[in-house]
């Protein structure tokens, strides 16, 4: 198999992750529920990650930063722990059903929504966007990076926007945490969802949420804290705030050792890697007869994630995906990818798109099979 | 059962917060250890530090030039 679908999860973990899990399973006790050694080993693991999430991000501390099971948990908490009745929040068509359907919630809550289109190349305006500001506009919540298209938002510019209109700004970077430059303070970031097992190359069931200090954000989850069990409430002091219950100490040691391998290697050359087989793939199919791809491809020195959604004339995505499994063991994703206000503004509702992402851990090898499977696909019509 | 002595204890609201501690006091060469919180300060659980009342000053100073969060310093015999 060739895989191909790393927007999904990272399947290639870096070295050491694996063994990391293997060794939080042997030796780690419950964090914060103990004094003796495997459990404070839990806690300090658990610090550490803190920290070093801290300072990718430029967050405001290490106790700012709560573990979550994924991106959708932690945009739960954000949308939901924030946003009240009588709110307006604004987002955009861009969005993956981990911010869209919160929304809904809430909307069904009395919080208005105003959900800014894409266009046809799948990019929001931002004049839209600041024009859509009302005196009653309390946050945008809006993708780092889209998971259909891989059209990048300026988060700068939105957090910009937000400083002056005093908004919060609530950002998913499930698509990008790990390998593109996140600073929550260069950007005015007030919340970053984030998860683990994506860009990030760590274990599924990881993620996390990063708050600005001073931010309250009502728990989505409440219970076992290891602090103030006589307490009523649940702690209000983060993390603990928001991590009711037993963490994923494994999936922890996991994200640890992946911080540590990106940081030795480098995020940028881990981006230039993927984004050069990126553009290898895109460059070889987009002249092919019948072949569309979405997303705005025009400016080779925009940042984007390394994605490419692609449909071959009228043929159902689904359909050339299990070709390109069965003939050439490709394995990409097909569907509208849980985004389907973004298949509406790319008109590819009904037939999905292929989409094929991208990483470091794969080879020019591979990309260049790829690039024969489709190129054989559209010779066939 | 250990002989109950006078001791220094600092107790914490959350636990990344005595995590940080116990890494500062170690980064720093302060004594004590954490241990579970002892139930004459609050019922309940989660951790706090313990020290020797001669380290009381020394780790005074330390949260406070660190800005490490903690809820208090008190003496108990333990």
């Amino acid at each position: 198999m060739i895989y191909l679908d790393h927007a999904a999860t990272s399947l290639m973990k870096p070295p050491g992750v694996m063994e990391a899990v293997i060794r939080g399973m042997q030796q780690l006790g419950n964090a914060g529920r103990g004094a003796y050694e495997s459990a404070l080993d839990a806690s300090r693991l658990f610090y550490d990650t803190r920290l070093r999430l801290a300072e990718l991000f430029a967050a405001d501390g290490p106790e700012q930063v709560a573990f979550t099971a994924n991106a959708t948990a932690a945009l739960n908490i954000a949308i939901q722990g924030i946003l009240s009745p009588g709110d307006h929040v604004i987002t955009t068509q861009m969005e993956h059903n981990s911010v869209l359907r919160p929304l809904y919630f809430m909307e069904s809550k009395g919080v208005r929504l105003t959900i800014l289109p894409a266009g046809a190349d799948g990019r929001i305006s931002y004049d839209e966007m600041e024009a859509a500001i009302a005196s009653d506009t309390r946050a945008i919540v809006c993708t780092h990076a889209s998971n259909v298209t891989g059209e990048m938002n300026d988060l700068k510019r939105i957090g910009a926007v937000c400083a002056q209109h005093g908004l919060l700004l609530i950002a998913d970077v499930a698509q990008t945490a790990g390998t593109f430059p996140i600073s929550m303070k260069e950007m005015n970031l007030d919340v970053i969802c984030f998860s683990g097992h994506k860009s990030l190359l760590g274990p599924q069931g990881t993620g996390g949420i990063c708050v600005r200090k001073g931010l309250p954000v009502r728990p989505l989850l409440m219970g076992g804290s290891g602090v103030d069990s006589f307490a009523g409430k649940h702690p209000s002091r983060m993390p603990e705030a928001l991590e009711a219950g037993t963490q994923n100490g494994p999936g922890i040691a996991g994200l640890r050792a992946t911080l540590d391998y990106i940081k030795e290697t480098g995020m940028q050359s881990l981006r230039e890697q993927e984004l050069a087989y990126m553009w290898r793939f895109h460059d070889a199919v987009i002249k092919l007869p019948g072949i569309r791809i979405y997303g705005d491809f025009s400016d080779r020195a925009a940042m984007r994630a390394p994605i490419v959604s692609w449909n071959l004339k009228e043929h159902d995505a689904g359909r050339i995906a299990d070709e390109l499994y069965q003939r050439y063991g490709l394995a990409v994703r097909a569907g509208v990818h849980c985004a389907p206000l973004m298949h509406r503004a790319l008109k590819t509702a009904g037939q999905g798109a292929v989409r094929m992402s991208f990483s470091a851990m794969n080879t020019e090898a591979e990309i260049d099979l790829a690039i024969r499977a489709v190129l054989k696909l559209a010779e066939e019509g | 059962m250990r002989e109950k002595k006078l001791r220094v204890i600092i107790t914490f609201p959350t636990t990344a917060s005595a995590i940080a501690m116990e890494r500062f006091c170690k980064e720093h060469e302060l004594a004590g250890r954490l241990i579970p919180v002892p139930g004459q300060i609050r019922a309940g659980c989660g951790l706090a530090w313990m020290a020797p009342p001669p380290e009381k000053e020394r780790l005074a100073a330390a949260l406070e030039a660190a800005g490490l969060i903690h809820e208090g310093i008190m003496e108990y015999v333990l």
